[in-house]
């Protein structure tokens, strides 16, 4: 591992990587204590390539992060609190408990929230491209997909459409090896998924998705060629998903011998490693670093469950810009009265006239 | 084919005695041509407007709805696509969310099954969950009637009726095409709009020259009647109508309520005409089980049941497929004898 980031970069390359661990391993004490309400989805092992991929982005770019890119969201500027407070279903998400884990939105980021539909935000991240061309704007859009995601219609129509448009677009395949339990063996034919831009007549690279370094250079080369005009990237970012599908899968169809090459390859201990080589941010420093983040972490959790959840009155809002009411009859005659007027009149033999001729 | 909503060769206009539109009209446009115009017209007023879908620019449509609008506007407005739903209508959904209001064309409404995902699950759901709306409109030929065959004939209306989130328009008139497309274009959410293919070059109406819309989700009375109401919409408001003059030749006064909007609901409208008649027969091209006639029967039975003098009716296109052949296909369409079937039993209570 090399770099020429400056020593404050590298600090907030680790403090994102480090908060990225830090906050899912409070998630999933949170979630051991049910205060998770649904799924928790980790990114152990995958935080180089959320974290390095991201910070290569310039403020006012646009990002859409999938499930295992809490790095993502955490380097656009996303904040702890916001995303306890998705997990823990709060008033205070910013889905306004709507929604759950990373599918929130803050635009004034330039992050916006993905769907579990995997693939649909290539298209749309296109869309948004396409708008911010019209409006002048050399803006580039960053988004994830995994080695499952792309075997999904909208994986194709997407990117397909973004290269036709020569859009600037930087797609990250994050090859972790699994779609919950079928490995790529089952999933793709294909030698390397970055091979896949070939088809589309766009370059592709396949990068070493646990060195940070590595993935922040791919992403920065990417997210320069794309701001010139050049279209876009696929980089196939080769990295290893370390826990099951999400919290509840023991993941007993892994190798373990595989899982413990991974671990091996972990991509935090690699940076640790590097800042400890060059000197440049030192064990003192990062476990001053750590001691802040945690400490933060406690008074956000603390400040989280602290928070209600939304009032049921909540349910019907924003389903419309303005809300569609539904109508009760409003007519000066009283329906009671005329129903038994009606009565009054005969009511049983028009049904049954009509039932002695055969029915209606 | 005998279709019998429209006689060959001839044009049906839309135009009641005392109708108030009637000042001011001037020139006549086909359906399809107000569906043009409400296109220039909202590019023209709003630069945020952009068109896109497959064959839109250089071809002008695959009915010529788009006609005229590159050379105006230019191929960053008015985008050609690839052959791809999902990205013409996810493209649309980013463009919204950055601020545009862009107008998806599907070259014919069957082909929204492909962008089915985008606009139930991203579309629909994105102000709820994300606080971000998307206007935008998805539009595109719906409807039987011209031999299309099961895959370019459907009425896919109840599938997005059920996703709420969404509104759905189905213009049934040259003046609410263009009234309904104006008004679709400029609202907050995300719309499917269906033109029925059938009347894109056979109704026509006096339109105003100046800008005019017609607002979403209100039904139109299009013909007063005590005796009984059909509710309908879309190319079978004209089936409604000619099926009102026998029945008025009959002595029975038939009220025609156009709903032009299924989503959201026009359930004033409905409710009122059923107070007036206390008798509803529902009228669709779409097929039975589940159709908007089945949501209207359950809205009356829940609002307006002591009203009511006899059964709520359906007359549908059958649970089959939209089969190809003109004698099978004009089998499936609804047509006036069955409504007069249904409105003779009403009128029998």
């Amino acid at each position: 591992m090399q770099t020429h980031l400056s020593v404050s970069q590298l600090e907030e390359i680790y403090g994102a990587m480090a908060l990225n661990r830090l906050l899912e391993e409070r998630l999933v004490n949170l979630y051991r204590q049910g205060k998770v309400m649904g799924g928790l989805y980790r990114s152990l092992g995958q935080e180089a390539t959320s974290v390095g991929s991201a910070y290569a982005l310039a403020p006012g770019d646009l990002l859409v992060p999938l499930i295992r890119n809490l790095g993502s969201v955490l380097v656009r500027g996303a904040t702890p609190r916001q995303v306890l407070s998705q997990y823990m279903a709060r008033a205070s998400s910013p889905s306004r408990g709507k929604d759950c884990n990373l599918h929130f939105s803050l635009p004034e980021l330039g992050l916006y929230s993905p769907i579990a539909m995997l693939g649909t935000v290539i298209p749309v991240m296109a869309g948004m491209l396409m708008a911010e061309r019209l409006k002048g704007n050399a803006t580039v859009g960053l988004t994830y997909i995994g080695d499952g995601g792309t075997s999904v219609g909208a994986f194709h129509e997407g990117l397909n459409f973004a290269a036709v448009q020569r859009l600037p677009l930087v797609l990250v395949v994050e090859f972790n090896g699994w779609a919950y339990s079928t490995p790529y063996s089952r999933q793709c034919a294909a030698g390397t998924l970055a091979d896949k831009a070939i088809g589309y007549g766009i370059p592709g690279e396949v990068v070493d998705g646990n060195d940070v370094f590595a993935v922040y250079e791919a992403t920065r080369a990417a997210v320069e060629r794309a701001r010139a005009g050049g279209g876009p990237t696929l980089l196939e970012c080769k990295t290893y998903r370390m826990k099951g599908h999400a919290e509840h899968d023991a993941q007993h169809y892994v190798d373990p011998e595989e899982l413990a090459a991974w671990r091996d390859r972990d991509p935090l201990a690699r940076l640790e490693h590097y800042l400890d080589a060059s000197g440049t941010v030192p064990a003192a420093r990062r476990a001053e670093l750590h001691r802040q983040m945690s400490e933060a972490l406690d008074d956000d959790i603390a400040w989280v469950e602290a928070q209600p959840m939304p009032d049921p009155s909540e349910l019907t809002n924003d389903v419309y810009a303005v809300p569609c009411g539904t109508a009760e009859i409003a007519s000066a005659e009283a329906p009671a009265t005329r129903s038994a007027a009606r009565l009054a009149e005969a009511p049983a033999t028009r049904p049954a006239a009509r039932l002695a001729d055969g029915g209606i | 084919m005998a279709d019998p909503r429209v006689a060959n060769g001839t044009t049906l206009t839309l135009s009641p005695p005392g109708d108030p539109l009637a000042e001011g009209l001037s020139s006549e446009v086909l359906f399809v041509e107000a569906i043009r115009q409400a296109l220039f017209e909202e590019m023209e007023r709003d630069e945020r407007v952009l068109v896109l879908g497959e064959d839109v620019g250089a071809y002008g449509g695959a009915f010529k709805a788009t006609e005229g609008l590159l050379e105006r506007f230019g191929e960053s407005r008015v985008v050609d696509t690839p052959l791809s739903e999902e990205a013409i209508v996810g493209a649309a959904i980013g463009a919204s969310m950055r601020g545009l209001r862009p107008v998806a064309e599907m070259q014919f409404i069957d082909f929204v099954s492909r962008a089915f995902d985008l606009l139930t699950n991203y579309a629909a759901k994105s102000r709820y969950r994300t606080g971000i709306g998307v206007p935008m409109v998805v539009r595109g030929p719906s409807g039987a009637g011209v031999h299309g065959g099961p895959f370019h004939s459907q009425s896919p209306e109840m599938y997005f009726v059920k996703t709420p989130g969404l509104k759905v328009v189905v213009p049934a008139t040259a003046y609410d095409a263009k009234g309904l497309l104006k008004a679709a274009i400029r609202d907050e959410d995300p719309v499917l709009f269906l033109e029925h293919k059938f009347l894109y070059r056979r109704v026509k109406d006096r339109i105003p020259d100046g800008d005019y819309t017609v607002p979403l989700g209100k039904a139109a009375l299009r013909r007063p009647g005590k005796d009984l109401t059909v509710v309908t919409y879309g190319a079978m408001l004209w089936t409604a109508l000619e099926a009102a003059e026998r029945l008025a030749a009959e002595g029975i006064e038939a009220e025609v309520l156009d709903l032009r909007t299924l989503l959201p609901l026009d359930e004033t409208a409905v409710l009122e005409s059923v107070a007036r008649t206390s008798k509803c027969v529902v009228l669709h091209e779409d097929t039975r089980t589940a159709g908007i006639g089945a949501e209207i029967a359950a809205l009356i039975s829940e609002k307006a049941f002591e009203f009511l003098d006899g059964p709520i009716l359906r007359v549908t296109a059958p649970d089959t497929p939209v089969p190809y052949a003109p004698t099978l296909e004009e089998a499936f369409l609804p047509d006036v004898a069955a409504l007069l079937a249904a409105a003779r039993k009403l009128a029998d209570y």
